[in-house]
């Protein structure tokens, strides 16, 4: 080992495909799990909130409109990329969570993993949830699912990197645009996952990563009128309630924090069916005409 | 080059592609959509005087009819003596419009009804295929009109229609209207044959562009005859036609039309689509027999207030 | 009375549904735990015949503590009503679906008196759909181990429901039904101005020999609803109503483990294209907006058409609506009803006033509306944009906002340039059209060719601000299990 003084990494926000700082100028120290100094994250404000929902607004319609399985080689090929970069998100996930090597390891392995899976349900979800209804007339009917637009994405405060793939990935690969609030605690895997987003096919605007207070964050998102559903993984019971109240005023789709043992456990389709609506098409079918001669 | 159509329209018919272009550009129709909302109409309840009126409307517009290999002349007086006076014991009975018959049986027809209101309309046009040369279709109008015939019930060439040679159609029709003179001609398009409803929207306008004095669903010889559907469809034609045209057609709805019920709903179709001016038998009519004995049972039921039997009508 | 111009001589005479079917008592109480009981209070209001301002009944209205004894009788009956094998609850479901067939027509006589809508609707629409949704639901009571939702999915406990004024019966049925297939037991509060077939619906749960407080029916107003909503031993809240009370009724359960669905409002676009099935196009528009009054939230409110073939469609249409009867619901042959309440009559008064001073054009046709009860005449707007309040606001009545279009793409724009998100309708012989369209709307429901079609195995519920879950088919278990 050379005793070389090493690059510090200066970590941004992501947003619309970009990496702005904070538009408040802002930045707050992270620490690991020991309380030693690991960077100085941007620290958010509602303004960061609100370009992050245009920019999550503006893809929505590509992104929706993509078909399933383009969604799905680009969800794999995010797998594809974090492979490759293993061993950084190892590092930054020890040092998040207080793991061992090991134990981090497992963490990020588990993490690609599942954006392979949910790079898998792109095109089978419509078939799981969706379907064909037998209507009572002359009547073809068919409900299929549809992402509800833009979601916000409260990450789980604990659960760095897994935790927090595994609310974002089942948002986006239904069609969904994201503004994540990453781990207020320990953003920087969330941050370098956007540094990865950015360079797999993911289009600019589908996520959209910020750091900083969650609860400055999120009550501008369950507020803002153009966001549809939020994901409350990471807000304690209290900021959970205010913000589901706030989010009422305009009927988003709120998801209840939930108590998550082991995030490494395989998860159901809950998290997608949470951010889907369903549309449910009739047209007439009829007959094809009566005909016949009998002379 | 045919002749017809002195309106508005009358560029239409130039050439086939223009005739063509016309009946397909025409707004499509929805099935089912057309379906439910004859069905909804037949949902009316009618009732009193409202229903007292709808009888005696409908007797007045049947064309009593008898169109078998078998007729005769008696059979054929008999019938004659029927649509003059529906029910002898009732003499308030209307007469009905017409009797319909084969073209050699309308000379008896014709000394059957002499004297009363109703007219004899006889089927022509090698009927009910209508698979004969023109010469021989135009023939057998010549005689019909010869023997006296008020009004001439033609069919259409389907197999032209349905090859798309709407043009061949529309001479026909415009040759048959020539042969008739005076007598006003209702077109049969034998609508179970066309099959689908857009074809039997464009058949409408094809009749009425050609000049025919009414649209008529069908011989009363195939599977599907009227319906409450098709003659819907048919009266939103005649209404659309006019609204363009300022020239009124007359409907016929024939075949399958049994029960007062039946009828009544007809009418209703009638009142809430074309509208008044075609609850009059100068402009709407039944193509049927056997409808006759239930309207004049109905009729006896609501003058007495009991149910009458088919030994309270006759056979004929 | 009518307002067509038809043969003088061929008016339809009147041919009223004989209401002797039905035996209303003067007063009603509360159900609760299988009985018929007083208000605590001792409170009631009075029901009224909408087409005659007539007094019905006078029916006990429940207050917190009733909703107290409600929710705590449901409650105990969850315990055995929950441990049934689902084989057992469909058969009483099954029953219930048979007895609403058999006293269909006095429950439609009943309905009509109670709503003010026609009799044709109530006996045509209504009852069919109420029995069919029962036996839908009934059937899956045993089957749900293969809904998609895991193996042995649990119920949540008590349903607390609260449904509104426009179909009484069918909202009952839409949220009973599936509540009781999937085991729960239910608290439901009909409208203040519509609650006799909800009553009448507990004497069938009677003959239906229902285990006692399974079902409790709760007559009230908002405030009834209110304390229902925010009752702490309720688990599950489902509504359906107007997008403020909604939004009310999520406040109330955030930071609660209730489960929540709602159905909220509309402002549905219905798009005419030019090469549309004009006649049948006309037909939808008709029964999207003036089906129950418009009184309906996923009403056709607002015509989008194609610029070129306004004209073309307005003559239509203007043409159709002068045929429409308005009159005595009890009548057969009435189209068009009473106003559901003199509250729903005044908004609609005074939105239609809006419309004509923000300079939007007003017709009707000629109409003569009966003298007692509350009326109002079908009416048509045009020249409006998406600027006006009548193309933004529910209006919840007999108004339809025309607007036009000149390409698909914009059509799509002023379709979706609403909070709503319910229902959507496009007309076009294209059928990748159809489904191009279709797949752009932001709504829950889209009829193409058609218009306000209902069946118990289609779901049915919004998108953005027309609230969220669904109802009917295998998605409308989802709200009533704990997945």
């Amino acid at each position: 080992m050379s005793d070389r003084l090493s690059v510090f990494k200066t970590y941004k926000l992501y947003v619309g495909g970009k990496f702005p700082r904070s538009e408040s100028g802002r930045v707050y120290e992270v620490t690991d799990a020991k309380g030693k100094w690991l960077a100085n994250a941007p620290l958010s404000s509602r303004k960061d909130a609100r370009d992050a929902v245009v920019a999550a607004r503006k893809a929505f319609g590509a992104w929706s409109g993509a078909t399933a399985y383009n969604r799905g080689q680009v969800l794999y090929r995010v797998a594809e990329m974090l492979e490759g970069r293993k061993s950084q998100f190892v590092h930054e996930v020890a040092d998040a969570e207080g793991l061992s090597k090991s134990k981090a390891a497992a963490q990020v392995e588990a993490t690609i993993d599942r954006w392979v899976w949910y790079a898998g349900w792109t095109d089978k979800i419509a078939q799981v949830v969706g379907g064909g209804n037998p209507v009572a007339g002359p009547y073809f009917n068919l409900s299929s699912p549809e992402p509800t637009g833009v979601v916000a994405v409260l990450a789980p405060q604990e659960s760095s990197f897994l935790g927090l793939v595994s609310v974002v990935a089942p948002v986006i690969a239904t069609g969904n645009t994201a503004v994540v609030v990453a781990s207020e605690r320990a953003p920087l895997p969330a941050l370098s996952l956007a540094e990865v987003l950015a360079t797999s096919d993911v289009p600019g605007g589908v996520v959209n990563v910020l750091s900083g207070r969650t609860a400055e964050i999120a009550t501008p998102l369950a507020a803002h009128q153009d966001v549809n559903a939020i994901d409350l993984a990471g807000a304690d019971d209290v900021l959970a309630k205010e913000l589901e109240i706030a989010a009422a005023d305009n009927l988003k789709r709120v998801l209840r924090p939930q108590p998550v043992d082991d995030w490494s456990a395989t998860p159901g389709i809950d998290r997608m069916t949470a951010f889907l609506e369903t549309k449910t098409v009739w047209h007439p079918t009829g007959s094809l005409g009566a005909s016949g001669s009998s002379y | 080059m045919s002749t017809a159509a002195p309106h508005a329209l009358a560029d239409v018919t130039a050439s086939d592609s223009t005739l063509r272009r016309f009946l397909h550009g025409l707004p499509g129709v929805d099935a089912v959509g057309l379906e439910a909302r004859a069905a909804s109409l037949g949902t009316r309840s009618i009732k009193t005087t409202a229903k007292a009126y709808a009888i005696d409307l409908a007797i007045s517009m049947v064309d009593l009819t008898t169109l078998e290999g078998a007729d005769t002349p008696g059979k054929v007086r008999a019938l004659g003596a029927k649509a003059v006076h529906p029910d002898p014991i009732d003499r308030t009975t209307p007469a009905t419009a017409a009797v319909c018959v084969y073209p050699d049986m309308v000379a008896t027809a014709k000394a059957a009804v002499a004297g009363s209101s109703v007219k004899v309309a006889s089927v022509a046009t090698a009927f009910p295929a209508g698979r004969a040369p023109l010469s021989v279709k135009l023939a057998d109008v010549r005689e019909a009109i010869a023997a006296g015939a008020d009004e001439i019930d033609m069919v259409i060439d389907r197999g032209a229609f349905l090859a798309g040679h709407y043009l061949k159609v529309h001479e026909e029709i415009v040759a048959v209207k020539e042969a008739c003179g005076a007598a006003r001609l209702k077109v049969i398009f034998e609508t179970g044959e066309l099959s689908t409803y857009d074809n039997i929207r464009r058949a409408s306008w094809l009749g009425m562009l050609a000049g025919a004095d009414f649209i008529k669903t069908s011989t009363g010889k195939v599977a599907v005859n009227a319906t409450p559907a098709n003659t819907l469809l048919m009266l939103e034609a005649v209404r659309d036609f006019r609204a363009q045209t300022g020239v009124q057609v007359g409907v016929k709805p024939a075949g399958g039309i049994r029960t007062t019920k039946d009828a009544i709903k007809f009418l209703v179709l009638v009142n809430e689509t074309a509208g008044e001016d075609w609850l009059d038998n100068h402009w709407f009519r039944f193509g049927a027999s056997s409808l006759l004995n239930d309207l004049l049972m109905q009729r006896q039921k609501l003058a007495t207030g009991r149910y009458s039997g088919p030994d309270y009508v006759t056979v004929d | 009375m009518t307002m067509e111009k038809m043969s003088p001589v061929f008016e339809y005479a009147p041919a009223p549904e004989s209401r002797a079917i039905v035996d209303i008592a003067p007063s009603y109480g509360l159900f609760i735990d299988g009985e018929f009981t007083e208000a605590a209070d001792g409170k009631v209001f009075k029901t009224v015949s909408p087409a005659s301002e007539e007094v019905l009944s006078e029916i006990a209205r429940a207050g917190e503590a009733d909703v107290d004894r409600a929710v705590q009788a449901a409650r105990k009956a969850f315990e055995k009503w929950s441990a049934l094998p689902g084989s057992e609850r469909a058969k009483y479901l099954f029953r219930i679906a048979r007895i609403i067939q058999e006293r269909s027509r006095e429950l439609a006589v009943l309905e009509t008196l109670d709503n003010g809508k026609p009799i044709k609707e109530t006996r045509d629409a209504d009852l069919p759909l109420v029995a069919a949704h029962f036996f839908y639901y009934a059937g899956w009571a045993d089957k749900l181990d293969h809904a998609g939702f895991g193996a042995n999915p649990r119920p949540l406990g008590v349903a607390g429901q609260v449904i509104p004024w426009n179909f009484p019966l069918l909202m009952l049925a839409w949220k009973i039904a599936p509540a009781l297939a999937t085991g729960n037991t239910v608290v439901l509060k009909p409208a203040e101005t519509t609650p006799l077939t909800a009553l009448f619906f507990a004497d069938i749960c009677r003959q239906a020999g229902l285990p006692k407080g399974v079902v409790n029916i709760l007559p009230g107003y908002g405030d009834t609803g209110a304390a229902l909503v925010a009752h702490p031993d309720v688990n599950k809240v489902a509504f359906t109503g107007s997008t403020a009370v909604g939004k009310e009724i999520a406040k109330t359960v955030a930071g609660t483990r209730k489960k929540l669905t709602l159905e909220l409002g509309g402002k549905g676009a219905n798009i005419v294209f030019d090469d549309a099935p004009i006649d049948q196009a006309v037909e939808g528009i008709v029964s999207g907006i003036f089906f129950n009054q418009g009184q309906v939230c996923c009403a056709g409110s607002r015509l989008l058409v194609q610029e070129s073939i306004q004209d073309e469609l307005l003559d239509s249409l203007k043409r159709r609506l002068s045929t429409l009867r308005l009159g005595d619901p009890l009548d057969k042959n009435t189209d068009i009803g009473a106003i559901n309440s003199e509250e729903q009559l005044t908004r609609i008064t005074s939105l239609v006033e809006q419309g004509e001073s923000e300079g939007a054009e007003r017709w009707s046709p000629a109409c003569e509306l009966p003298s007692a009860g509350y009326w109002f005449a079908p009416t048509l707007f045009t020249n409006v944009t998406q600027a006006h309040t009548i193309a933004r606001d529910e209006i919840f009545g007999p108004v339809l906002s025309v607007l036009t279009f000149r390409t698909p793409d914009e059509a799509v724009a002023k379709a979706n340039n609403t909070q709503y998100g319910l229902s959507a309708g496009i007309w076009t012989e294209k059928g990748s059209r159809i489904l191009a369209v279709a797949n752009k709307l932001r709504a829950g429901v889209v009829w193409s060719n058609t218009f306000n079609k209902f069946d118990p195995t289609s779901p049915f519920g919004g998108y953005k601000e027309s609230g969220f879950g669904r109802e009917g088919g295998r998605h409308g278990l989802e709200a009533y299990l704990d997945v």
